[in-house]
């Protein structure tokens, strides 16, 4: 349901007249920024030539810089989902037990990842373990604490997903696994959690664009990903600016892309129906909130 | 432990992420609404002005979008919000925070709306109720009910990305001045606990509150 139809009546002439103004104002409006932004780039020499050029015809700009940086984004990205599902269905799974010496402690591990902030988490591994003991080389260190901060961060948010995916089944899923004498483990592991898995597909999509930009944040401990190129490209060719610009549209055409993505599956799973709604948040407007979002949860619910 | 309190400023450091919390939120909401109703408008060219904000902002890494206030905007483009350096970086990551978290206030606002089913504007309308009314006495106080926990969620990650904020403050900042004792005196456990109880502290009381708020003011349908 769009926003328009339960907010405005269809319009007669007189709000049609308006809504022509307000589209005047509104390209007006848009314009004006455009020009500001164009204006303060020219002054600051920004637009000239020289600065935009080596991204066409350099080659070494790509290869020497961008697509490495894009490189390690992707592999400290793709890592850290792989462990933050396995993290998340084995806490979210051991939350859901009937066994109250797994489940507290399993529920107050994941509260507390999801209420630290990722950065507290990268830099303390970062300084106080892996930069200075020899559990992994020192090449490796700074991938080794973005992959664990990432990973019990976002493992955290899968675990609730996976909660709250298999709260909200039918009652009677559960209880015709256990009336045809199956085990509450064996309800969970064979009936529900497959279902739960299948209408969170969205929301974990959603969460790779979370890890995604989070990953960024290794830039604070010298990861060489995205952000870090664009640094040492924009010192390396004097163009600053333009690097920056360029690393940024290069995470939102990735992460468009992905939130698309989401919304496929999820319009997928709604078309092959059989199973009742799509879960992974009980209602459907969280999901579209945390489909893409990134700003992450958190908090004590 | 007790030597790493006295010589490092963990208060303070707390006591500005807070002061950015604060003004960050209230910079956030503002904008976020604005947005919000361009996004909701009936006039196609507003919504395309919201959308590409809230796709440009939301899916650029905060990071980025601070280290380029200060690498980018002021120190190449002269965009100086004050003369002093460290007020200049304080600010402009207010200013980061507040457009970024925008976004997600205007996705919170407009999920909140789209909790409202088409029956009740038809419902208003079919009892002669004019366009104002029907917007201030049936519509808006639903669409606001419903968007009070994803609010929520907003306000939280916000407290929680203050401490991106590090990568232009520095040590000033809650996770700029843990990386500094890390690095100083070794890894020590106390230590992150504390930060973390600090962020817990902070954070868990909106948590339940929300939760609290947004049980009690749900419209039963």
């Amino acid at each position: 349901m769009s926003s328009e139809i339960v907010l405005f009546d269809a319009p007669g002439p007189k709000a049609r007249r308006r809504h022509a103004i307000l589209t005047v104002v509104g390209v007006v409006v848009a314009l004006a920024l455009v020009w500001l932004v164009v204006r303060k780039m020219g002054e600051a020499n920004q637009l000239e030539g020289y600065m935009w050029a080596p991204f066409v015809n350099d080659p070494e700009v790509w290869t020497q810089y961008l697509l490495p940086g894009l490189w390690g984004t992707a592999k400290a990205a793709a890592l850290s989902v792989v462990f933050a599902g396995i993290f998340g269905i084995v806490f979210g799974m051991a939350r859901l037990s009937s066994n109250r010496w797994i489940s507290i402690p399993a529920g107050v591990v994941v509260e507390f990842f999801r209420s630290v902030p990722v950065l507290i988490m990268m830099v303390f591994a970062y300084f106080g373990y892996f930069a200075t003991s020899d559990l992994v080389s020192a090449q490796t260190a700074p991938l080794a604490a973005v992959v664990l901060a990432l990973t019990l961060y976002n493992g955290s948010v899968i675990a609730e997903l996976v909660r709250s995916g298999v709260f909200s089944l039918p009652k009677g899923q559960s209880e015709a696994g256990l009336s045809i004498g199956l085990l509450p483990g064996q309800t969970l592991r064979s009936i529900q959690l497959p279902q739960a898995l299948t209408a969170m597909l969205p929301a974990l999509v959603g969460q790779l664009v979370v890890v995604l930009k989070d990953s960024a944040l290794g830039v604070v401990i010298t990861y060489p990903e995205l952000l870090n190129a664009a640094k040492t490209l924009g010192s390396a060719y004097a163009n600053t600016v333009p690097a920056y610009l360029v690393a940024a549209l290069i995470f939102i055409a990735i992460n468009y892309l992905l939130t698309r993505l989401a919304r496929a599956v999820e319009g997928w799973l709604k078309r092959r129906g059989g199973s009742h709604r799509a879960a992974g948040a009980p209602d459907a407007e969280i999901t579209d909130l945390e489909v893409g979002s990134g700003v992450g949860t958190g908090g004590g619910r | 432990m007790g030597d790493i309190l006295s010589k490092y400023d963990i208060f303070g450091a707390f006591w500005v992420t807070i002061q950015l919390s604060v003004l960050s939120a209230i910079g956030a909401l503002v904008l976020g609404t604005i947005v919000a109703i361009l996004r909701v408008s009936p006039v196609r060219i507003l919504r395309l002005l919201g959308t590409s904000y809230v796709n440009v902002f939301r899916n650029t890494p905060l990071t980025l979008l601070m280290v380029f206030s200060i690498l980018g905007l002021s120190f190449i483009l002269g965009i100086n919000l004050s003369q002093d350096l460290s007020r200049n970086a304080y600010l402009w990551a207010v200013v980061v925070l507040s457009v970024y978290h925008a976004a997600f206030v205007c996705e919170a606002l407009r999920s909140g709306v789209n909790t409202v089913p088409a029956g009740q504007a038809e419902a208003a309308r079919a009892i002669g109720l004019t366009f104002g009314q029907s917007l201030r006495e049936v519509l808006l106080p639903q669409a606001f009910r419903g968007a009070v926990a994803p609010l929520g969620s907003v306000l939280i990650a916000l407290i929680k990305n203050t401490t991106v904020a590090a990568v232009i403050l520095g040590t000033s900042e809650a996770a700029g001045l843990l990386a500094k004792i890390t690095e100083n005196e070794g890894a020590s456990l106390p230590t992150f606990f504390l930060f973390a109880l600090g962020f817990v502290i902070l954070t868990l009381p909106f948590g339940i509150l929300f939760t609290h708020l947004s049980q009690r003011l749900a419209v039963k349908r």
